[in-house]
């Protein structure tokens, strides 16, 4: 059966650390950094990659717009 | 096509005019003395004709805000009130003169304060000429003294506002506004359909967007801006200054007057120099820009100018600015929506060569 | 079945979002969390989708929105507070081929601009009015809005909205229902992925009635606001949830007969 994998890239010196995108993702892929961006955010990224199945719900919440979501089939 | 002649009042004379000037839009509400000027163009319905859209807004207000949306889009647009409206005014008038937005506003003014009265007076020229709303900036100011110049200063506004990006003000009073006179109406002009590049009319790959705004954060910017405007209305003063002179070659004693006080003065003027006084009439056509410069010249020759005006003393400031001490200035008014007679006035222009004029400053 | 690392993903071909090219790269001014930003963001995607940025003029309100210019790529005119659906007035009717919407906040709808609010949908404009309700004024610094929740606590209600001396809070998608000029009115949110893609199927209807010249078309959105309500943003979503959806349900108020 074919399954999706999903990636994202997520710009984190734009992003603002609201955790919308952490709450809303239904694999647990992302996670705030406990590094910093230059604003002094804790920028949101993917703690774990291997989960992520390309739904692009964090992107679609994600109020900055800096989420871009690519996602393939395989298998 | 040859001009066309009509006795018209006041108000109809410039909603007629405003048509065949090929306005884009008229954005009003009712309030006397002026209700003639929507009424006329709701019955003329342009939108079946040159497909001007006219409109009875819920408030000043919203009328105003109105002017303001059709403004930033380039289009001809105008709004007209009386007094108690034209306050209620101010805001939008000030945010059109921030983003420098052309249009016309046609005050026909009443007596105030308040409510007042719903008689003519000039109790609004502080208001007009020196900004109304808040921060600074002028309207350019036109004073109407007949029907027919209500009629020919309308599309003669819409040429300033457009030339200067800047909203002018045609100041009018109940007097003017009301009155039947013969009036030669200009051809219909065609509306225009230019797009100004300033103008919001949807964003083509070819430019940036356009953004109408006078908001401006940052404080340097904001006075540049500032500067900018200073600039733009010291042009208007040195090139567009309007004004009219009677029998001021040999005048020992100058009436200032605009509007119907100018009119009332003329005869008042024929009085005196039946009775040997040597007077003469300058009647401002832009108030603002004032004329400064012709009033400081003529205070070189004259014993003194009296400002007559339907309000407490508000141009006669300006005269006084205008001659700098040169020659002494005086006012006499009348307020509540009272007409001076020109035998009134005669009689105070003698009481101020006399120099006992009960009004002091 | 063969392993996929990340970078065979990220290609071209694989792009599933990325943000609209009509929204600019300006960075928001809105505080983390904010539903601005994603009402933003959805509307320019809108935009770019419908293919409108040539024939589109936005009138922004006076509020946290009033930089809304900066952000999205197309035509716009700054109001005065609560006087943008007015203006849009204007532009539409000299420009009827345009698309043209109002974003305003509740402060500048609800309470400064409310006439200016029901006469507009009442003549029945053929524009779209984009309505954040977030039961509070943002850029002020969290005074109480004509929607703030009975209770609620904001600078100018410190001890909770008291209804007896501060009234109730309006319902405006609900009155401006009422009016004939209103072709579709819903409430609609931001605070999950599927409310932002309803918001999203929404706004594309509105632009379709806009084209069909419908009347008014009136989108609330129920929104945060996290500075002002001093919350984080996750919990701002959570309490909207709980108190701010019950009272303004979610969901179409009217839709247009087909």
């Amino acid at each position: 059966m074919a399954k999706i994998k999903g990636a994202v890239v997520i710009d984190r010196e734009r992003c603002k650390g609201c955790e919308v995108c952490v709450v809303t993702c239904p694999t647990q892929t992302l996670a705030l950094a406990v590094e910093v961006n230059a604003k002094g955010y804790h920028y949101s990224y993917a703690a774990n990659p291997d989960a992520c199945i390309g739904c692009a719900n964090c992107a679609v919440v994600c109020p900055d717009g800096v989420i871009t979501v690519y996602k393939v089939k395989v298998g | 096509m040859e001009k066309e002649l009509r006795l018209m009042k006041g108000n109809e004379a410039i909603a007629e005019a405003a048509i065949r000037a090929g306005a884009d839009g008229y954005f009003g509400y009712p309030i006397t003395p002026q209700s003639e000027i929507l009424e006329y163009l709701m019955e003329a319905n342009p939108r079946e004709t040159t497909g001007m859209v006219v409109l009875q807004a819920e408030s000043e207000v919203a009328a105003i805000n109105m002017v303001y949306g059709g403004a930033g889009c380039g289009k001809k647009v105008m709004t007209s009130s009386s007094s108690p409206g034209i306050s209620l005014k101010q805001e939008g008038i000030t945010y059109i003169a921030g983003a420098e937005l052309p249009c016309l506003i046609v005050n026909v003014v009443r007596g105030g304060p308040g409510l007042g009265t719903i008689q003519p007076a000039q109790s609004d020229y502080f208001q007009a000429t020196k900004g109304g709303g808040h921060g600074d900036y002028h309207l350019i100011v036109l004073a109407p003294a007949s029907v027919q110049e209500m009629a020919d200063f309308v599309e003669m506004s819409f040429d300033l506002a457009f030339k200067y990006r800047n909203p002018v003000m045609i100041l009018s009073d109940g007097a003017i506004g009301q009155m039947m006179e013969k009036v030669y109406l200009k051809p219909q002009k065609k509306r225009s359909d230019e797009i100004l590049p300033w103008a919001t009319t949807g964003k083509p790959a070819t430019r940036e967007r356009n953004i109408i705004t006078s908001l401006d954060l940052d404080p340097e910017r904001q006075e540049k801006f500032n500067h900018k405007l200073i600039a733009k209305y010291r042009e208007i003063e040195e090139k567009e200054v309007l004004f009219e002179e009677f029998m001021t070659d040999d005048a020992e004693y100058l009436f200032v007057a605009y509007g119907t006080s100018a009119r009332i003065c003329q005869k008042a003027l024929q009085m005196a120099r039946h009775e040997g006084i040597k007077a003469g009439l300058l009647r401002p056509i832009t108030l603002f820009p004032y004329p400064k410069k012709r009033l400081n010249e003529l205070a070189d020759r004259v014993k003194g100018m009296l400002a007559v005006e339907m309000s407490a003393g508000q141009m006669v400031e300006d005269v006084m600015l205008s001659v700098n001490g040169k020659t002494r200035v005086s006012h006499y008014g009348r307020m509540g929506g009272m007409i001076p007679t020109p035998e009134e006035v005669l009689e105070n222009l003698k009481l101020f060569i006399k120099g006992q004029e009960k009004w002091q400053r | 079945m063969a392993e996929i690392n990340t970078n065979d993903i990220v290609r071209p071909e694989n792009l599933t979002y990325v943000k609209s090219k009509i929204l600019t790269d300006n960075v928001m001014h809105y505080c983390p969390g904010c539903g601005h930003s994603t009402a933003h963001r959805v509307l320019a995607e809108v935009i770019e989708e419908e293919d409108l940025q040539s024939r589109t003029v936005g009138i922004t309100p006076v509020g946290c929105s009033v930089l809304m210019y900066n952000y999205i790529d197309v035509d716009f005119q700054e109001a005065a507070h609560g006087r943008a659906p007015a203006l849009a007035t204007a532009v539409k009717r000299l420009m009827p081929e345009k698309f043209v919407f109002t974003y305003q906040g509740d402060g500048d709808l609800a309470a400064i601009g409310t006439a200016e609010t029901i006469h507009t949908c009442n003549r029945g404009e053929n524009i779209l009015i984009l309505f954040i309700n977030n039961g509070i004024y943002g850029m002020t610094g969290g005074q109480m809005a004509p929607t703030t929740l009975e209770g609620m606590k904001s600078s100018t209600s410190p001890y909770g909205r008291e209804v007896a001396t501060m009234g109730s809070p309006i319902k405006m998608a609900d009155i401006v229902a009422l009016l004939p000029g209103t072709c579709y009115v819903t409430r609609q949110s931001v605070n999950t992925a599927g409310g932002v893609r309803k918001l999203k199927r929404a706004l594309k209807k509105a632009v379709q009635y806009q084209n069909e010249k419908r009347g008014t078309c009136f989108i609330e959105v129920v929104s945060n606001c996290p500075s002002g309500w001093k919350m984080t943003p996750v919990e701002s979503n959570k309490w909207m949830e709980e108190n701010m959806f019950p009272f303004y349900p979610l969901g179409d108020i009217k839709v247009p007969a087909e």
